[in-house]
C-alpha cells in the first residue's frame, strides 16, 4: 500500500535532461533491466528543455479501459499497475491510447510493463528509486501537504486532453506564468552580433 | 621508446574501450547481495553517499544512501551506473610488459625489479628529478599523501605533480592570496538560505549535478539566480539573469561589477574596513571599468550588466559559486580573485546564507590538494619552499631537509620537459594526460620520448598504451580511505570487494617500490590505508588544512567531518570566516587587484571563432571509466560541435553534417550540433574522448603564470564544411558501439547510418 498522504509531483521547468531517473527505474530487482521512465528532449536546436514522463497513475485510466483482456488493474491506493501475466496479450493498445505515452510493450516478453510507483519501495516507506536519485529533484516524493512550503509552482491533476478529461494521482508541477525563459543566446548579447 | 606496442585497432580490440551493459551474470541473476556497503562515488568533488550491494565478491549494483546529508540518496546517472566499471572485461589484472607483439603479462616480482632498476638506471644517469611522477586525485587523501611522500623520499625526485592542476588550482592560488586557506567557504547547507546565488562558470546540472537541487531549494523560497556562461545550460533556462559573455573576459565583468558597487554605494564599508586589506587598491583599478567599458569587453549589453550588479549588491544574503569556466583561463586566478573581491566588497561571507565556493570537480579535488600532492607543497597545505613548514615536515617524516626536495614542476612543465629530454622517466598513475592535457599531439610525442614509462591504472587507458610496463591497481571499491568533497568535509570510503588477480591498491605498490628502492624506513609503518591517514593527521597538525581530529571513527559517526579539525574533540568547521575571522595572519582577507588582460590567444582573420570544452552529464574527464559503462555511452556516444544557427548558416552546416575544426595545434571533423543555447561567435566540444576525437588537440598549453594551469576554455579557432566520409573511423565505432548499449546486439545494421 502507497502512503496515502505522500504523492509524486513532477516539476519539468527542474529537470536537466541528466536520465539518472531512466538508469535508475532498470535497476529495480523486478524491472531488470528494463526502464519505465521516458526522458524526451523537447526540441534542442530550440532549448535544453528536457521533460521525464513517468504514469500518472489515473483516476480512471484509459489504458485498463482499452485493454481487450482486462489485464491492467488500480489498485485501492490509486496506483495504476503494469499488465498481469497471463492475461496480457501484447496488443499493444495500452501503448496507443495512454494520453501520457506511458506503457511499453517489450518486445520478447509480449508484456506491457509500465511504472506502478515503485510499489515495492514505496509500500515500505520508501520514495520511488527515481525521485530517489533525480538530482533536481524535478521527481519530487513527498507528504501532499509540504508541497506547498517546498515549491513556488502549482501542482496540477487535472487535465483536458483532446476532448478527454483526466484526472490523475501524480501532479505535475505548472511554472508560474511569469518565469524567465532565456533560450537563444544571440538574444542576451551586446548587439545580438 | 614509449610508441604504440600495437595498431589503436588492435589495442582496442584487447583492451577496449568495451562495455559493460548488465550486473554480473546478467540482468536475470539473484539480485539478493550478500552485503550492502555504504561508501561514496567514485567520480565527481560532490562525493554522493551510495550504497553498494555485494554478491560473491562482487558489486551487483546500488542502492540509494538516503541518511547521507549531502545528497540524500540522489544521484547522477554516473554514480546510478558506476557500479559497471566493476566485473569489466577491460579491466587488468595482471603486470603487463610492451613486446614487439603488444602488452603480455609478466610476473609482479619480475615487473617490480625492472621498475626499480630503470628508476636507478634513469636517476643515476641524469640525476634524480629526471624521474617524474604525475599523478592524480580521483586518490583518496591517504594515497595522495603517500603519492606526495614517495615522489620526494621514496623517488627523491622534486618533479611530482598531479591532474589537479587541471581542475582546482586557480581557485586554490586565488583563496589562498585572499582568504589564506583553500576550501569552500561554506558548507552546501548555506546555498538553501541566499537570497542571490551567483554561479560563474559553471555547468552545474551536468558537472555538480546534485548542487542543482540546492539552488533551486533556494529559488524556491525566493532566491534570484544570475548565471555567467558563454551557453545558456540547463539550469540558467530559467534562472533571473543569464550573462552569456565572451570566452575569456570573466575578470572584466567581475571588475565591471565591482566598478558599480562602489559607484552606486553598495558597499559593506564596515566589514571592509574590519576585516580586509587592499580595497584602495581594488577600487583603483576598476576606476575605468565603466558598463560601457564592460560591455564592449565581455559583448554583454549595458542594461545586463547594471541589472547583475543592482541583484547583487542589493542583497541581504547571497552565495557565489564558480567552477572550471573561469579557473581554465591563463588569467584563471584573476578571475577567482575577482569574484572574491565582489564577495569581500559586499561582506556577505562567513554568516548563515552568505557563502562562496569554487565547486571542486574530481572526486578528491579538494583533499588530494592539501596534502603535498602538488610540485610545491607540502602536507596540510604547507608551502615546500618555507622553511618552517619543510621543518615540521622533515620532523614527521623523521628526515633531514636535505633530503626533501624543493619546488618541482606543474603538469604541463613536467610534460615540456619530458618533450624537450630533460625528463627521462615517469610514473603515472591516476592521470590521462593524453585526453586532459591541452595540445594532445603535443603530449603523444613526449609519451613516445620517454625511455621508460610505468604506468598504474585498472584499464589501459590511451596514456597507459604508451607505458613500458602497466601495474594493475584498484578500483575506488577494492580499497578503504577517506576523500575530501567539494563542502570540505572529509569522508569515509569503504571497501566493498577485493581487487582481482594481481591487481593491488595504488597504495601498497607506491610502498612495494620504496622498499626496493631502498627506502623502506619512511614507508614501512604503512601497512594499512588508516596507518597513513594517522601520519597525515600529524603533519597536517597546525597546517590550514588541519585534520589532527579526524579519526575513521569520527567520520562514519558524524558522516563525514569537515576540516580544520585540530583536535579529536573538535566538531569541526563547516562554515569558515565566522565574525569576519581569515587565516591571514592578522586574520584580515586581502582584496587584490586583477588589471584586465585579454587570453593568451585572440580570435583573428585565420582563426575567427571561439572554442570553449567542458564536460557533459553522462561522462567523467578523461572519460577511462566512464566510455566503459554501456548505459552512459548510449545517452552520449562521442563528442560533437555545438554551434549557433546563425554561426551554422554562415558555413551552410545543418545538425549532423561534418565540420572540420582547425586551431594553431591540430584539427579534427565532428558532426555539428546545432543549438541557440550558445553565442554565436563561440563553439563548444565535449573533452572525454581520445585520439582523433580529443577536443584537447585543439586546445593550447597556455598556462595561468601563477596557478600553471592550462587555458582549456578559450582557444582561436576556423571551421570549414566538409563531408561525412571525413568523419574518423572511431566516430563510427563509438556510434556503433551507442547502438550495441541501445540493443545488445554488437553488430550494427547497415541501414542504422
Amino acid at each position: 500500500m502507497v502512503p496515502q498522504d505522500y504523492g509524486f509531483f513532477i516539476d519539468p521547468q527542474r529537470c536537466i535532461g541528466c536520465r539518472s531517473c531512466v538508469g535508475a527505474c532498470a535497476e529495480c530487482g523486478t524491472h531488470r533491466g528494463r526502464s519505465m521512465i521516458h526522458l524526451d528532449e523537447m526540441d534542442r536546436f530550440d532549448s535544453p528543455q528536457t521533460v521525464p514522463t513517468v504514469c500518472m497513475h489515473c483516476e480512471d485510466p484509459i489504458c485498463a479501459q482499452v485493454c481487450p483482456s482486462d489485464a491492467i488493474k488500480r489498485s485501492e491506493d490509486g496506483v495504476v499497475h503494469a499488465a498481469q501475466k497471463p492475461r496480457c496479450i501484447g496488443c499493444q493498445n495500452c501503448e496507443l491510447s495512454c494520453p501520457f505515452g506511458v506503457p511499453i510493450v517489450f518486445s520478447g516478453l509480449e508484456q506491457m510493463l509500465k511504472c506502478d510507483l515503485c510499489y515495492d519501495r514505496t509500500s515500505e516507506g520508501h520514495k520511488p528509486m527515481c525521485a530517489t536519485v533525480c538530482p533536481s529533484q524535478a521527481l519530487l516524493f513527498v507528504r501532499k501537504d509540504e508541497v506547498a512550503n517546498l515549491r513556488h509552482n502549482k501542482p496540477l491533476r487535472d487535465f483536458l486532453i483532446g476532448s478527454v478529461r483526466v484526472k490523475t494521482k501524480n501532479a505535475i508541477m505548472v511554472p508560474d506564468p511569469d518565469t524567465p525563459l532565456h533560450l537563444d543566446a544571440a538574444l542576451l548579447i551586446d548587439g545580438g552580433l | 621508446m614509449s610508441t604504440l606496442p600495437l595498431s589503436q585497432d588492435q589495442l582496442r580490440a584487447q583492451f577496449g574501450p568495451h562495455l559493460n551493459l548488465a550486473p554480473p551474470g546478467g540482468w536475470l541473476a539473484d539480485p539478493t547481495p550478500d552485503k550492502v556497503v555504504e561508501t561514496h562515488c567514485c567520480f565527481c568533488g560532490q562525493q554522493c553517499g551510495i550504497k553498494l550491494k555485494v554478491k560473491d565478491n562482487k558489486v551487483i549494483g546500488f542502492d540509494p544512501w538516503e541518511e547521507f546529508p549531502f545528497n540524500q540518496g540522489k544521484l547522477c546517472p554516473k554514480g546510478v551506473k558506476r557500479y559497471l566499471q566493476g566485473n569489466h572485461p577491460d579491466r587488468l589484472t595482471k603486470a603487463m610488459k610492451r613486446t614487439e607483439n603488444g602488452f603480455e603479462p609478466m610476473d609482479w616480482n619480475e615487473a617490480m625489479d625492472r621498475t626499480v632498476a630503470e628508476i636507478q638506471r634513469i636517476q643515476g644517469q641524469h640525476g634524480k628529478d629526471a624521474f617524474a611522477v604525475l599523478s592524480g586525485v580521483s586518490l583518496t587523501n591517504e594515497k595522495s599523501y603517500l603519492a606526495g611522500k614517495f615522489a620526494r623520499l621514496g623517488l627523491q625526485t622534486k618533479n611530482l605533480d598531479y591532474n589537479g592542476r587541471l581542475c582546482m588550482v586557480s581557485a586554490g592560488a586565488g583563496n589562498k592570496k585572499a582568504f589564506g586557506v583553500d576550501r569552500a567557504a561554506n558548507s552546501w547547507a548555506d546555498i538553501e538560505h541566499a537570497k542571490v546565488i551567483w554561479v560563474a562558470g559553471s555547468n552545474v546540472a551536468e558537472c555538480s549535478p546534485i548542487t542543482t537541487d540546492y539552488i533551486w531549494r533556494a529559488r524556491d523560497k525566493g532566491a534570484l539566480l544570475i548565471v555567467v556562461d558563454p551557453r545558456i545550460t540547463p539550469l540558467a533556462r530559467t534562472a533571473d539573469l543569464v550573462l552569456p559573455l565572451k570566452p575569456g573576459t570573466d575578470s572584466a565583468l567581475t571588475n565591471g561589477i565591482l566598478h558599480l558597487l562602489n559607484k552606486w554605494n553598495l558597499i559593506d564599508w564596515e566589514f571592509v574596513k574590519a576585516h580586509t586589506h587592499g580595497f584602495e587598491e581594488a577600487l583603483e583599478a576598476v576606476k575605468d571599468c565603466t558598463p560601457q567599458w564592460t560591455s564592449q569587453m565581455t559583448g554583454l549589453p549595458v542594461e545586463a550588466i547594471e541589472k547583475a550588479a543592482r541583484i547583487w549588491g542589493e542583497a541581504e544574503t547571497s552565495f557565489l559559486l564558480h567552477a572550471r569556466g573561469i579557473e581554465h583561463q591563463s588569467k584563471g586566478v584573476d578571475n577567482v580573485l575577482g569574484c572574491i573581491n565582489m564577495v569581500l566588497a559586499t561582506g556577505r561571507i562567513g554568516r548563515p546564507g552568505c557563502g562562496y565556493a569554487t565547486i571542486t570537480g574530481q572526486g578528491n579535488g579538494q583533499g588530494g590538494r592539501e596534502h603535498g600532492h602538488k610540485c610545491d607543497q607540502l602536507p596540510g597545505n604547507r608551502d615546500i619552499s618555507n622553511p618552517e613548514h619543510r621543518k615540521y615536515i622533515c620532523s614527521v617524516w623523521g628526515c633531514t631537509d636535505e633530503e626533501l626536495p624543493g619546488v618541482g614542476q606543474s603538469a604541463q612543465e613536467i610534460m615540456n620537459a619530458i618533450h624537450s629530454g630533460e625528463i627521462k622517466g615517469l610514473l603515472l598513475l591516476c592521470f590521462n594526460p593524453l585526453v586532459s592535457l591541452p595540445d594532445s599531439q603535443f603530449t603523444r610525442e613526449a609519451l613516445n620520448k620517454l625511455e621508460f614509462f610505468v604506468c598504474l591504472d585498472f584499464f589501459l587507458s590511451e596514456s597507459a598504451q604508451h607505458a613500458d610496463l602497466v601495474l594493475p591497481s584498484a578500483l575506488h571499491e577494492e580499497d578503504e580511505g577517506t576523500t575530501t568533497s567539494a563542502e570540505g568535509r572529509v569522508i569515509k570510503i569503504n571497501k566493498a570487494v577485493d581487487c582481482p588477480g594481481d591487481a593491488r591498491p595504488d597504495w601498497q605498490i607506491m610502498v612495494e617500490l620504496a622498499k626496493r628502492l631502498g627506502r623502506g624506513k619512511y614507508f614501512d609503518h604503512f601497512t594499512s590505508p588508516e596507518a597513513i591517514f594517522n601520519e597525515l593527521r600529524v603533519a597536517s597538525k597546525g597546517g590550514t588544512a588541519d585534520y589532527a581530529g579526524i579519526t575513521y571513527e569520527k567520520i562514519v559517526k558524524n558522516m563525514g567531518v569537515f576540516w580544520p579539525c585540530p583536535t579529536e574533540d573538535h566538531p569541526g568547521t563547516p562554515r569558515l570566516f565566522e565574525g569576519g575571522q581569515f587565516f591571514h595572519p592578522d586574520g584580515k582577507a586581502k582584496f587584490i587587484p586583477t588589471p584586465w588582460r585579454p587570453p593568451m590567444e585572440v580570435v583573428d582573420d585565420d582563426y575567427p571563432i571561439w572554442l570553449t570544452s567542458g564536460r557533459v552529464v553522462f561522462h567523467y574527464l578523461s572519460g577511462t571509466q566512464t566510455r566503459r559503462i554501456g548505459f552512459l555511452v548510449e545517452q552520449c556516444p562521442h563528442p560533437y560541435l555545438e554551434i549557433h544557427p546563425r554561426l551554422a548558416e554562415k558555413y551552410g552546416l545543418q545538425e549532423g553534417d561534418a565540420v572540420e575544426i582547425t586551431s594553431r595545434r591540430g584539427i579534427m571533423v565532428l558532426p555539428a550540433k546545432v543549438v541557440k543555447t550558445i553565442r554565436p561567435d563561440t563553439v563548444f566540444i565535449p573533452y572525454h574522448w581520445a585520439g582523433a576525437l580529443s577536443a584537447n588537440r585543439l586546445t593550447a598549453r597556455h598556462l595561468d603564470p601563477v596557478s600553471k594551469i592550462p587555458e582549456f576554455k578559450v582557444s582561436a579557432v576556423r571551421l570549414k564544411k566538409t563531408t561525412r566520409d571525413q568523419f574518423s573511423p572511431e566516430l563510427a565505432e563509438l556510434q556503433r558501439m551507442a547502438y550495441e548499449a541501445r540493443s545488445g546486439q554488437s553488430q550494427m545494421p547497415e541501414q542504422v547510418f
